[in-house]
């Protein structure tokens, strides 16, 4: 075994047994965090190192391509930032803060793992290992007003994500028993054949399933904005982008099992799009907690995500992948703010932005860019990936869901901008002005220009991501 | 690449003329104080002004191809490619932003007081992308640009605007950005039947009925919202009554032209089937509004909300020159794109100037004020006559020419337009009689001062152009003469014929 392969996973196990030795004694959080933090920082290096690394490891369960290093990088990445501006953890309670650290970067060794699995049990391992370290997270929240949501959240993750394991547990039986194999690389030709088979077809939808839950696709999204709201602003930060990354790319990983025959599962695919942007959408429009919002604008952006999945092309799945990568940075950025208005880690609503210009410009100027974006205005990354989302679903003959797509667009530019609007145009009241470190400052005009340089040149990244995706299996 | 003839210049002239006030832009981040902001956007604005002249210089008057082009690839994988390009019809609305942003700048130099420096970023982001528009020939860019233009206009009006600002300035990006929503759409079901965004590429393509239909349908929700036209334009009187001087100016002067440019560089070349199919509900949809925005300017109190509904009727008048499709109706309606641009610009400057005096904009308090305005009045005078079509100025060229080519086309349809310009001399003699000579005593109007210089030279390049396209419209009618000739073979439409402008206004 190379271990060169296995560097970026190896170095968070290592970190975490650091992080979890710290845990058992009187480390300050304030410690734990720079451990952490240079670990982060450090795997991004590694990543970076290992990019093109090619080969396999455990009895050909784990892959190390194009594909799963470059998303490796992409996850690290997302994992550093949130650890970034996260520089007070206010909704945390300092005796646990080594915990929490060590549980975050269990989650995100889970993620590495689950992008480089092609084999049934190491991806469900691997998916299990980052879904329980997030249970965890949610209800290490310290939280000020005694309301305890955080606690009535986490059993709701836990519970829906216990169900949907199960179902994709049984999808796997399925597939396991159909096929008599768990490796990718012979399930993908058996699996094939067997397309007109009713239950192969259950059994790809069930697997489907578990990942569904963690890009909370309608209708298993019912945990999301709960544990959004529930989960201290940084634990949210990361749940709502990270794990997302790491569930677009497996499902591409099964979505390249179905065959045209499987017109099924591409019926629905659709039907989930649809309802995921539609339900989203609508139900956004009527929220006052910024996280709750954001949550139910996830649902409806993962609906956009599927649009790249039906095309069954590579373009598509580049596309959708360009898409989640451009929805990691602009969601970051908009909870970067909300962490960052967030006074002791209570929850942000959305009046609590109110002038929010005259406090901090640059939180400010943050945030609308990050509306704008989602919102799919250009020249921002938003707009290109539904652009091009949309261009790869018409040319596969979808142009219903185009349009049903272009339509929410539109009504997704309303609470985008109700939130530009507070924050531009209304009075702070008797709000304080906000002090921004240095780190924040930084972080925040990075994912600006980042925003900015991925909506205007698409190309590299693009091509990044139509190599990796012709990488798979 | 046959339509598009390169840039010879030595140096991308378009590509300058864009990226300049982005630079400007970026660059005025750095520099502190507000004179020096104001000091700075104005050179910025001057020079691309300057910058903008050999444009008409060096265009050749005897093609219909794309002039000064630029082609570089920008994102390989779909074909899409900043492609840059000026024909006649781009070419005076490229000219007359470059002319609008300086006096833009000028008109706000007192009447901003607050963020002085983010709103000349504004005002340079939406000159940037303004230009774009008119110059870029590949869809992809022109959705960018179209689109992208939206944020500082609402920041413009959300953020300096006045009291009802955030509902005016909501409605405005909703209404626009909700229409263009389907224009998106449109322009990926082109790019697949095509395999191209170059815009060129996909005019007079033989396209099947029914896909014309649904794309002209789409192209249409985009642009008759930007223009505005009746009933799309509920959110106008809002827009211009809260947005500050140079936000009413922009909107009037170039953002609803970009809707009647969308009508001409897109719905006639790219659907002409379809366009003929809509073609009498279009023109009638504009006499309406012709009709409309005269009788409710006619009802106004408040003089931006006057000018604002006049708006309405002026741009009714430029579909309806769009749509009797023949080579006197095209070119009169770009010329009134042009004339309104001029003198509505102009008129919202006026009442821009008397809100910073008497901070009303209502006629009653300013009844009477030209007693003691002489400057202003003269001005204004000017320009009322201009706007309601006076011979002798831009307008009435712009309006006559419309008319004309209506009244070969449809001579019912013309008969119903032609009681709009009463209405346009109604409304804006009334506002004139009242402004002027109003007999109302207003005890702060002795104490008012007249038009100073900056004011003067702010309006006067505008009155220049007023008499200029009025007394000799010519060097104007050439440069878009063998583009619309052009755009007329490609609609498949048999002209009624061209005859020079002299002709028809000296019998």
């Amino acid at each position: 075994m190379k271990l060169t392969l296995f560097a970026p996973e190896l170095l968070l196990l290592m970190g975490g047994l650091v992080l979890f030795l710290m845990s058992t004694g009187k480390t300050s959080g304030r410690t734990a965090r720079a451990i952490t933090l240079a670990m982060a920082l450090l795997n991004i290096a590694v990543c970076v190192g290992c990019l093109r690394f090619e080969g396999a490891l455990f009895y050909d369960a784990y892959k190390i391509d194009l594909f799963s290093q470059s998303l490796k990088l992409v996850i690290s990445v997302g994992f550093a930032i949130v650890l970034l501006f996260g520089t007070e953890l206010k909704g945390v309670a300092d005796d646990v803060r080594p915990e929490y650290y060590f549980f975050l970067t269990l989650s995100t060794l889970g993620l590495l793992m689950l992008v480089s699995s092609v084999e049934l049990l190491t991806m469900f391992i691997a998916l299990e290992l980052s879904s329980y370290s997030l249970y965890l997270l949610v209800p290490m929240r310290d939280d000020h007003s005694g309301l305890r949501m955080q606690m009535e959240s986490a059993i709701k993750y836990v519970l829906f994500g216990v169900v949907a394991t199960g179902v994709m547990l049984f999808g796997m039986s399925y597939m396991f028993g159909l096929t008599g194999t768990t490796y990718f690389v012979k399930l993908l030709p058996a699996l094939q054949q067997m397309m007109g088979n009713p239950v192969a077809i259950v059994a790809i939808a069930m697997v489907m399933g578990g990942f569904f839950f963690k890009l909370a696709v309608f209708p298993f999204h019912f945990w999301a904005p709960d544990v959004y709201q529930g989960a201290s602003n940084e634990t949210t930060a990361f749940i709502a982008s990270v794990p997302k990354i790491a569930a677009v790319a497996i499902l591409i990983r099964i979505v390249t099992l179905v065959t045209p025959e499987g017109q099924a599962i591409i019926t629905m695919l659709m039907v989930f799009s649809i309802c995921s942007m539609f339900y989203g959408n609508l139900i956004a429009l009527v929220q006052t907690d910024v996280k709750r919002m954001l949550g139910f604008s996830g649902i409806a952006h993962a609906g956009y995500v599927l649009l790249g999945l039906v095309t069954l092309q590579d373009a598509g799945y580049a596309t959708s992948l360009y898409y989640i990568v451009g929805y990691l940075v602009m969601n970051i950025a908009g909870f970067l703010v909300v962490c960052k208005v967030s006074q002791q880690g209570e929850n942000v609503r959305i009046s609590d932005l109110s002038g929010l210009y005259k406090r901090s410009p640059l939180l400010a100027f943050t945030m609308a860019v990050s509306m704008f974006a989602m919102a799919g205005i250009p020249p921002f990354v938003g707009f290109m990936g539904k652009f091009m989302l949309l261009t790869g679903a018409y040319k596969a003959g979808y142009v219903t869901l185009v349009i049903l797509a272009a339509i929410n667009t539109a009504i997704s530019l309303y609470y985008y901008l109700s939130v530009v609007r507070v924050t531009y145009t209304a009075s702070p009241g008797d709000r304080p002005a906000l002090v921004v470190d240095g780190t924040t400052k930084a972080v925040s005009l990075a994912l600006v220009v980042i925003i900015i340089a991925l909506g205007v040149a698409p190309d590299s990244i693009l091509k990044i991501a139509t190599d990796a995706v012709r990488t798979i299996l | 690449m046959d339509v598009l003839i390169m840039n010879e210049m030595g140096f991308p002239i378009l590509s300058t003329l864009i990226f300049l006030p982005l630079a400007g832009a970026l660059a005025l981040l750095c520099i502190p104080g507000d004179s020096a902001a104001k000091i700075w956007s104005l050179v910025i604005t001057t020079v691309t002004a300057a910058i903008s002249l050999p444009l008409y210089w060096n265009f050749d008057l005897t093609t219909a191809k794309y002039q000064f082009g630029e082609h570089t690839p920008w994102i390989s994988s779909l074909n899409i490619n900043y492609t840059l390009g000026v024909d006649g019809i781009s070419l005076l609305l490229v000219l007359l932003t470059t002319l609008i942003m300086p006096l833009c700048v000028l008109g706000s130099w007192k009447y901003i007081s607050k963020r002085v420096k983010e709103f000349m970023i504004c005002l340079l982001l939406m000159e940037t992308s303004m230009l774009g528009v008119f110059m870029a020939l590949d869809f992809v860019l022109f959705y960018v640009l179209w689109e992208a233009m939206l944020i500082p206009m609402y920041l413009l009006i959300a953020v300096w605007g006045g009291p009802r600002k955030v509902y005016a300035s909501i409605k405005f990006f909703l209404y626009t950005l909700a229409g263009s929503v389907l224009l998106l759409v449109a322009i990926i079901a082109l790019y697949l039947s095509q395999g191209t965004f170059f815009i060129p590429a996909m005019m007079g393509q033989a396209y099947s009925t029914n896909f014309q239909i649904l794309v002209f349908l789409a192209f249409f929700l985009a642009f008759a919202i930007k223009v505005p036209m009746f009933p799309f334009h509920t959110w106008l009187p809002a827009a211009h009554v809260e947005a500050p001087t140079a936000g009413s100016v922009i909107l009037a002067s170039v953002l609803l032209k970009m809707g009647t440019y969308g009508f001409l560089r897109f719905c006639l070349p790219i659907t002409p089937e379809a366009t003929m199919i809509f073609l009498p509900y279009v023109q009638w949809l504009s006499v309406a509004g012709i009709l409309y925005g005269g009788f409710t300017a006619l009802a106004q109190q408040d003089m931006k909300k006057l000018i604002a509904y006049s708006s309405v009727g002026h741009m009714g008048f430029v579909t309806l020159g769009i749509f009797v499709l023949n080579q006197r109706g095209i070119e009169g309606a770009i010329l009134q794109m042009i004339n309104h641009g001029i003198t509505t610009g102009a008129l919202f400057f006026c009442v821009g100037m008397i809100y910073e005096r008497t901070h009303s904009r209502e006629l009653a308090s300013a009844a009477g004020i030209g007693k003691f305005m002489p400057f202003y009045v003269t001005y204004l005078a000017f320009f009322s006559l201009s706007s309601l079509a006076f011979p002798g100025t831009n307008s009435f060229v712009g309006e006559f020419l419309i008319l004309a080519g209506s009244f070969a086309d449809n001579k019912i349809l013309s008969a119903c337009a032609i009681p709009g310009a009463i209405l346009a001399a109604a409304y804006m003699f009334r506002m004139l009689q009242r402004v002027v000579w109003g007999g109302t005593k207003n005890p702060g109007h002795p104490g008012l001062l007249d038009l100073n210089l900056r004011e003067i030279i702010t309006l006067a390049p505008l009155l220049v152009f007023v008499f200029w396209i009025g007394l000799a419209p010519e060097p104007f009618m050439d440069v878009m003469h063998v583009s619309v000739t052009q755009l007329i073979k490609q609609t498949g439409i048999a002209s009624h014929g061209s005859v020079s402008v002299t002709s028809l206004m000296i019998p």
